[in-house]
């Protein structure tokens, strides 16, 4: 029991100071950082002794099953928290690193501006890192790793001023959201295969897991391949490696926590948490060699190439990650844990230590440089084999490129062929089709029963079409967010065709979006009354700077209708899925993108509005390069 | 600002030089210097280069107005200053309006400019976000073959002129760069120039030139870069053959690349279908504002001028006030205990307060290269460093032999091994947890590591230098002459000492003084060194000119000059770090015995004067509690300078204000805050001016480039400062870049200026008027900094010690508005009182 304490200690503790420095005041710098060094400080030294502690009473895994958070007849969402030898060393070194990160920063941000809001978003990320490390079953991990993706949104868009921070932020976001599917639908695979809300420490029964596994083969290689998905996507293993080096436009420590150490050894985490999952599955154990080998090899030679500091450690730093999949693939995942440990430390010191580059390398240079010979100039394989090489590795091998152009160009072209969703269409045409959607709903066993099986896929498909349309629209936000709002009704209604679906069901899922996506929608329309003329999704106008309680609410606003999980709109997105059956996949597929793409779509509301460099030029303002 | 206007013709040659006149002149990060960023414009008064500037470029030049306003209200700007200074500028009948103007009327404050109009055509009409589509690619691209050694394979063809590379690369590698066929027959067979380029782009010849400045002025830091590398070849150590004609090509021909990609090849129109497009349609047609047409001055520029004058003069006012005050000169009764040679920088301001404080010292202040120029080769070193002002060519080089300890030691975790694939797997299992352990260790007690910056390392404290040239024209390979002959020895130190006014009661010991910094983790290191040395550490020239000094040929010959050094009396080189506020001396075993037992004792006193300096610039630190006693302080202060987490290892010249030639006797009497550069100059040795010319000639840009440069980075951080250095990351060792794709950044970074105020630097010289002008007149490009007000000029009569203004070639009497000034004798309380600017004081307990 005294354990739990513990643990919950270490959630709870972050969390709380967190909250707190919310109302200090910006001048406080000292206040702030005392705060959340002490809390780290803290957590710290007690994290040390329990692990002593429960290392000498046999490092057995502890489970804690702490909140029911919602439960009907064959659903339960519960909170449920675990401790073992994994959580154990990411615990150690996360907080250790923060520890290190935030009395660093204590001096290194001094009369910065923002300075409360770095130490919010350092407690929060910590907070929401504990969170995952110690998630016991897939909906705690589900609420962590989201929380990290906005924590990670607002480290990179820290300089919220300039173009290339919100714009990278948005990017990062958006790839993470991608992972996130990967997360849902495991999540609804492991739902229908289990039957049972199952923890990861149930998961450790190896017999039982392998028997069931092997009866349904086909649903465990799918969610091994969605878990290779999310672990990719985070980690930034290939194809999404891309992302790493654009997060590093927060100041330094903050790259260096995030993007050196802690953040990007996620998806590690999440494989090695999972593995029984897929320890069987061949295909995926090749499947994450293969991903980890190709990304090991293709960010090492961009990393060698780079002219810039930062993106060759980063690019440094996934190589290594790139081998530690291929470790955990391989079975050694202690080996990977170790790798892990050493690989956070070396680059937070190497991302720390990048500005002394300039003093070393140039004396280095001074001292040693040796000039061109050209006759000894040797080409490796040939000369055109060579500049390709070089070409591509520069280029990061088009992976940049790839991800926006086979991904959200898609989508974007896709949303360009909506334009006749405007209000008047909706109103005239979705509207009595809701209607008589839901007639169709009440009418219930008198509709024919090849209907039932049309009509979910139906609506979750017209759903999906409306948010595209929100995701790509560039005129009108009010109308993108109505889009997103409305998508939500779609998708309730897509789940009720598919199968009973409670009154209290639908409150839970409703009952967010609707507070949330009223007041965004009134402070979007007052936005607009008092700019009238600088409100459009065109370009960024940086509204921040004049209203800034205005951009926090709307922030707000905006996670709330993306199902963040701050309201209950976070458990009813996994109720909507437990209504989704097993052999649907398509309409799991059609809903989990949805989720995907309004995230995506919302944040680009708030990003295109609030944040970038300011509209107003009344005072300096820096270009779209700086 | 050159004469010019939109000509319907378009020259390249002429294009090109237009664009290198307005671009930032910013040298590679090792050669970081303080200088204008807004010299292309110092050809017109102050005031209406700030106009243009603003117009032209959207820099902002001037302090909010909100901000003249409030520093109205809390009494920061002098009411009765800028009352006249309203009248003066505005005449006496329009006082009240002006008035009314400055302090209530509402403007329209936004900074409109000129820059990106045509540009902006492709993302507003187009929908290509061009700027986008090419930067990202363009500063990668460029930055690669510019790396000096960040980059560990490096870019394959880097022997090439830059468009030669790139077509070596486009015809022999598999992948290309470019997209579009079109493009690659541009560039490999059609040979085009700029002017073939823009037919495709833009298509009318009026506006080519304006769409060039579009373009190069959305990265003004990369195209200042090359045209500056292009320029001064020798400022990269690894040479690169770059020019702006090579680099304007290769974005152009990536801009036809972006478009031919969106729009396919050749199905998109130009810039001039978009500027006529529908001439009934008003909605579409783009209006286009040429670049260069003339520019008027707003009544809202006038309002900024009165205020910024108001702001200075309200500073001046007392400051002048105090000069004024200064206690009749005695003759001097005792011989001093020592006399000290320091460097003309304000941080050297405060630490000679408290030698004199601490004994009978006198002290003298000059640039401080010492009038030695040279290059410096330390030992091992492959290249040269210069030691001397940046607009000085030195034709010598002095080398450093026989040290103990290479300059260069090595860290691993800079190394390559840690980024390959294995030595990576290995390096990040073994050494990442050492990582853990210096990190943890360098957080909570910082200690030296291999990427320290220290000026006690510039050179080895135990070696020899090689100054002396003894057969004559001993040339090395670049046709430098290794050291001084005999004749330009006495000549240097002769220059020194006069201009100095060091001619008569030499004490026995003269400590010649140089000065540098030390830190860590931080990239504009150059910018805390000697700027009289180009930001290197001033040891070499201290040691230099004190051995000179000795050197008894050389004195025989200063006493034919009229110098006539004592036997007794000798030289020492030493060198200040004014981060760590320490001392180092050389060569003390030159040192007579008497000497040896006198130079112990001032130790003493200079390691007194090093605590309490610590201690005074302490109250600038917040998070250094600056009450405790002064040794206390002083260790905390040390620690700065190697803590990795410390942006602001010291405060480098921020609070820079004012620059005072004349007798230390002038001004020893007045507390003044740091924030003076201090020149000592004696008129009555120099009656014709000819040392005040070297003298105004070196501060003028030296000290006006530092001062505006910090003003600039206060006005404009995005602009013409380097924002905040927090999230700099460093590119190919010459720049560096928000972020990985962010285009360099130019100037100072935010962390250097966050206390100081945006003021022009005042030099106020002690000599006859007539005298100055006559000087200053000699050499233009130093007359133009004070013709057009971009230094401030006062002249104090050395024998009425009436005040002359200097305006636009012409002196009018100042008469200080400031009655008295408060007067203290104990500095210690009211330096402990605040973190703020202080005003003047007069020091009762002077010695003068």
């Amino acid at each position: 029991m005294n354990a739990n304490y513990f643990i919950i200690a270490f959630i709870l503790l972050p969390f709380l100071a967190f909250f707190i420095t919310m109302f200090i005041d910006e001048k406080q710098e000292k206040l702030i950082s005392t705060l959340t060094t002490l809390t780290i400080g803290t957590i710290f030294f007690g994290l040390v002794g329990f692990v002593v502690y429960w290392w000498t009473q046999g490092a057995a895994a502890i489970n804690l099953q702490e909140l029911t958070l919602y439960e009907n007849d064959e659903y339960v969402f519960l909170i449920d928290f675990y401790f073992d030898k994994v959580s154990a060393t990411y615990l150690l070194v996360g907080t250790f690193i923060s520890l290190l990160i935030v009395r660093y920063s204590s001096y290194y941000m001094h009369l910065e501006t923002g300075y409360r809001r770095f130490f919010s978003t350092i407690l929060f990320f910590y907070f929401s890192y504990n969170f995952t490390v110690l998630a016991g079953n897939f909906e705690t991990l589900f609420a962590g790793w989201e929380m990290l993706g906005i924590s990670s949104f607002l480290l990179i868009a820290f300089y919220r001023e300039r173009y290339l921070p919100v714009r990278n932020a948005v990017k990062v976001f958006s790839i993470y959201r991608i992972g996130d599917i990967g997360i849902l639908l495991a999540m609804w695979a492991s739902h229908h295969l289990w039957h049972i809300n199952i923890t990861f420490e149930q998961l450790q029964n190896y017999e039982s897991v392998q028997v069931r596994l092997a009866e349904h083969s086909f649903v465990g290689l799918f969610i091994g391949i969605c878990l290779v998905v999310a672990a990719a996507a985070k980690s930034a293993q290939f194809p999404f490696s891309s992302w790493i080096p654009r997060a590093m436009e927060g100041p330094t420590p903050s790259s260096a926590i995030f993007y050196g150490s802690l953040s990007i050894h996620f998806g590690v985490f999440l494989l090695i948490r999972t593995m029984p999952f897929w320890e069987q599955q061949i295909i995926v154990r090749v499947l994450i060699a293969v991903i980890g080998l190709l990304t090991a090899i293709m960010s090492y030679f961009t990393s060698i190439v780079q002219p810039s500091i930062k993106t060759q450690i980063a690019y440094a730093s996934i190589t290594q990650i790139g081998l530690m999949f291929i470790e955990v693939a391989l079975g050694f995942e202690e080996l990977a844990l170790f790798h892990f440990v050493g690989n956070a430390f070396l680059r937070t010191y190497q991302l720390l230590v990048s500005p002394s580059v300039v003093a070393y390398l140039i004396r280095e240079q001074f001292y040693h440089y040796k000039p061109l010979n050209d006759n000894k100039v040797k080409y490796w394989l040939s000369k055109r084999f060579y500049y390709g090489w070089y070409l591509l590795s520069l280029r990061e091998f088009n992976l940049d490129r790839l991800m926006s152009k086979v991904v959200f160009n898609i989508f974007k072209k896709l949303g360009n062929k909506l334009d006749f969703l405007t209000y008047k269409n909706i109103f005239y045409y979705f509207f009595p089709t809701y209607i008589v959607g839901c007639g169709l709903y009440l009418a219930g066993n008198y509709v024919a029963p090849w209907l039932h099986t049309i009509l979910p896929v139906l609506f979750a498909s017209i759903a999906l079409l409306m948010i595209m349309k929100a995701f790509s629209e560039r005129r009108y936000p009010r109308l993108a967010w109505l889009l997103v709002f409305l998508g939500h009704f779609w998708i309730a209604l897509a789940v009720s065709h598919n199968e009973y679906f409670g009154l209290g069901e639908l409150v839970w899922y409703l009952s967010g979006i609707v507070v949330t996506g009223i007041t965004g929608w009134y402070s979007l329309e007052w936005l607009k009354k008092k700019e009238p003329k600088l409100f459009s999704l065109y370009r960024y106008y940086g509204h921040i700077y004049e209203y800034p309680r205005l951009a926090g609410l709307f922030f707000i606003c905006t996670l709330g209708l993306m199902g963040f999980p701050i309201t209950s709109t976070f458990i009813g997105e996994d109720l909507i899925f437990s209504h989704v059956h097993e052999y649907q996949y398509l309409l799991a597929f059609l809903l989990s993108s949805c989720f995907v793409i309004e995230g995506i779509a919302l944040i680009k509301i708030y990003a295109r509005l609030f944040l970038g460099s300011h509209a107003k030029v009344y005072h300096e303002t820096p270009l779209q390069s700086s | 600002m050159v004469e010019y206007m939109t000509s319907q013709k378009y020259t390249e040659e002429v294009a090109l030089n237009h664009l290198r006149h307005y671009l930032p002149h910013q040298n590679p990060l090792k050669d970081f210097i303080n200088d204008n960023v807004l010299k292309p414009f110092q050809d017109l008064p102050f005031h209406q280069a700030m106009t243009n500037a603003s117009v032209l470029f959207g820099y902002k030049t001037y302090s909010s107005l909100d901000t003249y306003r409030k520093l109205y209200q809390e009494g920061k700007i002098n009411p009765k200053i800028l009352q006249r200074i309203i009248i003066e500028q505005k005449g006496f009948d329009n006082w009240q309006l002006w008035h009314s103007n400055l302090v209530e009327k509402q403007y329209d404050t936004n900074w409109y400019n000129r820059l990106g109009q045509l540009h902006q055509i492709w993302t507003n009409q187009c929908h290509l976000n061009i700027e986008k589509e090419v930067h990202s690619f363009l500063f990668r691209f460029v930055g690669s073959y510019i790396d000096q050694g960040i980059a560990i394979q490096k870019f394959p063809v880097r022997n090439k002129s830059f468009l030669a590379a790139i077509k070596e690369l486009e015809c022999n590698s598999f992948i290309k760069i470019f997209k579009s066929k079109r493009v690659r027959q541009l560039l490999l067979h059609t040979h085009s120039s700029i002017k073939d380029l823009l037919d495709i782009l833009v298509g009318d010849e009026q506006w080519y030139e304006q769409y060039l400045f579009d373009q190069q002025f959305a990265h003004a830091g990369w195209s200042g870069m090359v045209a500056t590398v292009e320029t001064h070849p020798e400022m990269l150590l690894d040479k690169r053959k770059i020019t702006l004609h090579d680099f304007i090509i290769f974005e152009l021909l990536l801009e036809i690349d972006a478009l031919d990609r969106k729009f396919g090849e050749g199905k998109w129109k130009s810039l001039l279908h978009y500027i006529n497009l529908g001439a009934g349609n008003v909605e579409k047609q783009c209006k286009i504002n040429p670049m260069f047409a003339p520019i008027d001055k707003t009544e809202l520029f006038e309002v900024y001028e009165l205020w910024q004058n108001a702001y200075e003069w309200t500073f001046y006012d007392q400051a002048l006030k105090g000069l004024q005050l200064a206690p009749a000169q005695k003759k001097v009764e005792k011989p001093y205990s020592f006399q000290g040679v320091f460097c003309i920088d304000e941080r050297e301001c405060s630490f000679r307060r408290y030698i004199e404080k601490l004994d009978n010292v006198q002290t003298f202040g000059t640039a401080g290269f010492f009038s030695m120029e040279f290059y410096f080769q330390p030992e091992h070193g492959k290249f040269y460093a210069k030691s001397c002002p940046a607009p000085i060519t030195p034709k010598f080089v002095v080398r450093e032999t026989e040290i103990r300890k290479h300059h260069h030691q090595k860290d691993a975790h800079f190394s390559k091994h840690s980024k390959n694939l294995f030595g990576g797997w290995f390096v990040s299992q073994t050494m990442g947890f050492w990582s853990a352990i210096q990190l943890a260790w360098n957080i909570f007690k910082p200690s030296e590591t291999p990427a320290l910056m220290s000026s006690f390392r510039h050179m080895d404290r135990e070696s020899k230098l090689q100054f002396e040239c003894k057969e004559d024209h001993l040339h090395d390979a670049h046709g430098l002459q290794i050291g001084y002959n005999l004749a330009q020895m006495a000549d240097r130190m002769e220059a020194l000492l006069k201009s100095i006014g060091l001619t008569h009661h030499f004490s026995d010991i003269i400590y010649i003084v140089g000065h540098g910094a030390s830190s860590v983790n931080n990239t504009h290191y150059a910018a805390y060194g000697c700027g009289a040395c180009s930001g290197q550490t001033g040891s070499v020239n201290a040691r230099v000119a004190a051995t000179i000094g000795n050197k008894s040929e050389i004195r025989a010959i200063l006493k034919e000059r009229g110098i006539e050094i004592p036997e007794n009396t000798q030289f020492l080189g030493a060198l200040h770090d004014t981060t760590r506020d320490e001392m180092d001396f050389y060569d003390e075993n030159i040192l007579t015995e008497k000497n040896k037992i006198a130079h112990l004792h001032h130790k003493g006193i200079f390691e007194k004067a090093l605590a309490l300096n610590a201690k005074e610039r302490s109250r600038r630190f917040l998070l250094v509690d600056s009450h405790q006693p002064a040794e206390k302080v002083h260790k905390e202060v040390k620690l700065r300078s190697l803590s990795l987490f410390e942006p602001r290892s010291e405060w480098d010249h921020a609070t820079n204000a004012m620059c005072i030639v004349g007798r230390r006797s002038s001004s020893k009497h007045l507390f003044l805050d740091r924030r003076s550069f201090l020149n000592s100059y004696d008129y009555a040795q120099d009656p014709e001016g000819k040392y005040l010319l070297g003298i105004v000639r070196a501060i003028a840009p030296v000290c006006g480039g530092i001062n505006l440069q910090y003003y600039f980075a206060c006005t404009d951080q995005y602009r013409l400062g380097a924002g905040s250095k927090l999230p700099h990351n460093v590119i190919g060792l010459v720049g560096v870049a928000n972020g990985i794709d962010g285009d360099l950044r130019i100037g100072l970074p935010q962390q250097a200026v966050n206390i100081h105020d945006p003021i022009r630097l005042i030099a106020v010289i002690e000599h006859y008027p007539e005298v100055i002008l006559q000087t200053i007149q000699k050499e233009a490009p130093t007359y133009q900094w004070f013709h057009n007000g971009w230094v401030h000029l006062v002249a104090i009569h050395p024998d009425t010690k009436a005040l002359y203004k200097f305006n636009s070639g012409t002196w009018t009497e100042y008469k200080p508005l400031t009655e008295s000034l408060p007067s203290t004798n104990n500095l210690e309380e009211i330096l402990m009182s605040t973190s703020e600017n202080l005003p003047i004081y007069l020091l009762e307990q002077s010695q003068a």
